[in-house]
């Protein structure tokens, strides 16, 4: 039977910056807006003549709209009314609110990915602000944080927060729902200038060359130049089996995470702070990456309350090898960053290294020494990736070596 | 009617006359002088009084039939127990009772509590309330359903009303956490303790009649006393005069939001980047969760410094207290304690003083502690593009909260509204303020999660945090801002009656709120 009322959007004491769409199309009577909204009296008649631009572009001439809204922004209207609209008729096209030129920027392989912070796809109010927090990346989720019967309304929902939202120069990121649903999901958001996919449940090459199709058609329809990077998430003892043939697997895949929830789940153990039962999980997916010449990014941390906790748990990430972490709340951003930054002592000493390693090549020595000890290729090599680090972080001026012209006499003496 | 209207010195069109009275247009800041002498109660008898000093009577119905109530009579109260009062709602209940019309309730502020006060508004018991009127109350004058002309006024503005006779209290009726027979009281011990009196004091020493309303009654003497008996004529004692969990928050937490603790965050940057925050430094925050959560970050600056402020002005709250046991704070003066922690605290340091609002507000006052604070944090409903700030209504014009002490504040040294630039899609940066309650001119620094507007007219504060990395924008940019994010908002849409004044902290009139359209 042809279905006659579709809802979609959010409504209820605690929803905010949301609205909920109840839309009957008519034979007749026109458009007839009933307007339920806390910002009536302020934005009543903007509302109502969006609705009725909205309604039109899709060819609807008479319909009941009631609009249920608790401030909900314009392209949050126009998502939760495109939803409606495309449950009653079907349709190819989308109603598509202005691209801030704000967002047409790009992003870069070895861009940092310490923290990127998950938003729930459906859930407007939380990718508002989401950009002002100075997390590295951004991911609008259309998997888990999705109940599976609003999976249509996130799409779009998503693809607009693409166009409107300012993300202030995080890497625009977002999960796709693993399987079909996933390609559905990349055939709404890949022309708003995504940056970066994540693919979730990634258990084999297979679904990184599924998706990897699906976005080259994609870009060829709509002409689309600009790299979309692909983050697997490998969420399973398969995934594990398969990393690192699964890391090489395409020129777009920057770095590799690893969902411990559903990894622990698979191997029926309990996750625990400790982490023992990932550890092999974890190293070797580490392993993997950087021999794919890939980032590796660890699982996220679920207790939003437990900061210390959160702190501990970065410092291990790192000391692993991981390179970044997945945040669930914006206050776990500065955490992890401090986390994932090399500290004074490292920085001090991998001056003193590099220092050292760039005088003894100027005076054409073979072998590089501090103090008394001889310093080893490899070593230079991680000292300089500390001091590239505390450059792009911030933490040290890129001229760092000019400053400190005694401490380069005091070396010089020592290495001779 | 059409009442008589002229444009004061803020822009504003307001009345010359209020509720049947003549009133004075907001004339500009410290411009108004009134002269004369202070109002004063009739002169009282020591021998009319007992001997023995127990003037309990039998109920608050009693009280009230000695006081001689009568219709028209103006009633004051306070506010110290909060959502919690038990005690004003009962007054107006025993005067509807009586059949007594027309009375003016005079409310150091209301609550959510009080709203079954609208039944005596409707059966004509109560003409007006002068005093703060939030939610339903608001909305109910808001939609002119009110006999009379409200009057908001701030808690020091209330103080100069008092004083220079604007307002003739006929009887104040004091709730006390703690009394003894004679009418001493204080704001500690007891089922409804809520830290301390300071709102009252006033009242006692002004109105005709005092009635001390208590459920913990003590042997004389009631010590340290707020309320002094000697200006009390009758102690009502009661079962409860109030709501223990509703009189303070068991514990007052700072915000969870994160786009509130950007804007905490940036706050505590701001003051210390300054210059502002500093050894010495005296200091005034809110309640409210962003408040709470800069009160945190400042209290780190000042331990990480190694720096002690020299006293913070309460609303006190357990994060003061903190600040104060663990030494980052010499004093606090305390005009009204918002949580247990606090009110625990008046009790075991002594350096936790109940300091009353008319030592701090009032315009009568010779000199006032509020203009000697380095650091003042408010808040705002809506801030326009001149600074002024508006706290009592929101866009949607309906009036919605009371003054409190925010228009006193405004006569701090650098006064900060941490905000967010919208709420819900309701920008808060807007053109014109819907309501005026404070001018520009005292509004020094904005603070959202979007940056930092400086006032012009700071231009030392502009200079302090040239090249600190801080996000500094003008108050233009921000609206923009706003309103490309939210849209452009529709203005609400009056009638010509006004429904409510707001007084300025002399005195004089400096907007009012009109009928909404509906």
């Amino acid at each position: 039977m042809k279905k006659l009322v579709a809802i979609a959007g959010n409504a209820g004491p605690k929803v905010r910056s949301d609205c909920e769409i109840t839309l009957k199309i008519n034979s007749e009577g026109g458009i007839i807006v009933d307007l339920l909204s806390k910002v009536k009296t302020l934005y009543g008649e903007s509302i109502v003549k969006l609705a009725s631009e909205v309604l039109e572009f899709f060819g609807i001439k008479h319909a009941d709209v009631r609009i249920n809204d608790s401030g909900a922004l314009p392209f949050v209207i126009a998502a939760r009314l495109e939803a409606a609209v495309k449950q009653l008729i079907k349709t190819d096209v989308d109603y598509l609110p202005d691209f801030l030129i704000e967002n047409n920027y790009s992003s870069d392989r070895d861009r940092f990915r310490f923290s990127r912070l998950y938003l729930p796809g459906n859930n407007p109010s939380l990718m508002i602000n989401a950009g002002l927090h100075s997390a590295d990346g951004i991911i609008l989720d259309l998997e888990d944080s999705v109940a599976p019967e609003k999976k249509a309304e996130a799409r779009i929902l998503v693809r607009n927060a693409l166009r409107q939202i300012n993300f202030y120069g995080a890497e625009r990121m977002v999960r796709i729902n693993h399987g079909e649903e996933g390609l559905k999901d990349l055939r709404q958001i890949i022309p708003h200038n995504v940056h970066l996919v994540l693919v979730p449940k990634c258990g084999s090459v297979n679904d990184i060359k599924l998706v990897e199709k699906e976005i080259l058609d994609i870009q060829n329809v709509f002409n689309i130049t600009n790299q979309v990077f692909l983050m697997p998430i490998i969420e399973s003892a398969l995934g594990i089996e398969n990393c690192f043939e699964i890391a090489r697997s395409s020129e777009n895949i920057v770095a590799m995470a690893i969902g411990l929830e559903d990894y622990t789940a698979d191997l029926g153990v309990q996750r625990t702070f400790e982490g023992k039962e990932s550890f092999y999980a974890r190293t070797r997916l580490v392993v993997a990456a950087r021999a794919a010449l890939i980032q590796p990014i660890d699982s996220v941390f679920s207790d939003v309350a437990d900061m210390d906790g959160l702190y501990q748990t970065v410092l291990t990430s790192r000391a692993l090898g991981f390179e970044g972490m997945g945040c669930i709340h914006p206050r776990q951003i500065p955490v992890i960053r401090q986390g994932f930054a090399p500290d004074e002592t490292e920085i001090e000493k991998a001056k003193k290294i590099v220092l050292a390693f760039e005088s003894a090549r100027q005076e054409g020595l073979g072998v590089v020494a501090l103090g008394s000890k001889m310093i080893d290729p490899p070593v230079v090599a991680r000292a300089q990736r500390t001091i590239g680090l505390a450059i792009r972080l911030g933490l040290i001026p890129a001229n760092w070596s000019d400053e400190i012209p005694l401490q380069r006499n005091q070396v010089l003496k020592k290495t001779v | 009617m059409t009442v008589k209207t002229v444009i004061n010195a803020a822009g504003r069109s307001v009345p010359l006359e209020i509720n049947g009275q003549p009133v004075v247009p907001f004339k500009g800041v410290g411009k108004y002088k009134p002269v004369g002498r202070k109002y004063s109660p009739p002169i009282p008898t020591c021998c009319d009084y007992p001997d023995d000093g127990n003037k309990v009577v039998g109920s608050l119905a009693e009280a009230l039939q000695k006081c001689g109530i009568c219709n028209g009579m103006t009633i004051s109260t306070h506010h110290h127990l909060r959502d919690g009062d038990l005690v004003s709602n009962k007054v107006f209940e025993l005067a509807s009772q009586m059949g007594i019309k027309d009375l003016v309730w005079f409310p150091s502020a209301s609550f959510p509590c009080n709203d079954p006060v609208i039944k005596y508004l409707d059966d004509g018991t109560i003409n007006r309330i002068e005093g703060s009127m939030n939610g339903p109350l608001g909305r109910y004058v808001s939609e002119g359903k009110m006999r009379g002309t409200a009057v908001l006024r701030s808690h020091g503005g209330r103080v100069q009303a008092i004083q220079d006779g604007e307002v003739k209290i006929d009887i104040a009726v004091l709730a006390a956490p703690t009394a003894d027979s004679f009418g001493n009281a204080k704001g500690t011990g007891g089922t409804s303790a809520c830290g301390v009196l300071g709102y009252a004091k006033t009242d006692s020493m002004y109105a005709n009649n005092v009635i001390v309303v208590t459920d913990n009654l003590i042997d004389l003497p009631c010590f340290p006393m707020e309320i002094e008996g000697n200006y009390v004529d009758y102690v009502v004692v009661v079962d409860k005069i109030g709501i223990p969990e509703k009189i303070v928050s068991g514990t007052t937490e700072i915000t969870k939001s994160p786009d509130r603790l950007l804007i905490a965050d940036l706050t505590a940057s701001f003051l210390e980047k300054s210059g502002i925050l500093k050894d010495g430094v005296a200091i005034q925050a809110g309640a409210g969760g962003t408040s709470l959560a800069i009160a945190v970050f400042v209290h780190k600056i000042l331990k990480n410094k190694g720096w002690k402020a020299r006293f913070g002005f309460g609303g006190s709250t357990k994060y003061m207290v903190k600040m104060l046991e663990e030494g980052q704070m010499g004093y606090i003066l305390d005009a009204q304690a918002f949580d247990l922690d606090s009110v625990a605290s008046i009790e075991r340091n002594a350096n936790h003083i109940p300091y009353p609002v008319y030592n701090a507000y009032n315009y009568h006052s010779k000199g006032n502690l509020t203009s000697m604070m380095d650091i003042m944090i408010l808040g705002a409903t809506e801030v326009d593009l001149n600074f002024n700030g508006n706290v009592v209504t929101h866009s949607d014009g309906y009036l919605l909260h009371g003054i409190g002490g925010w228009q006193n504040c405004l006569n701090a040294r650098n006064v900060i509204l941490p905000i967010p630039l919208f709420r819900d899609r309701i920008p808060v940066i807007v053109d014109e303020v819907t309501t005026l309650c404070g001018p520009g001119e005292l509004i020094d620094v904005i603070i959202t999660e979007r940056g930092i507007a400086i006032n012009p007219l700071r231009q030392d504060l502009i200079d302090s945090v040239k090249g600190s990395g801080l996000p500094l924008k003008t108050i233009r940019e921000l609206k923009e801002e706003a309103e490309k994010i939210c849209g452009k908002p529709q203005k609400p849409d009056f009638e010509d009656n006004i429904v409510a004044a707001v007084k300025w902290i002399d005195g004089t009139v400096i907007d009012v709120v009109r009928k909404l359209k509906i």
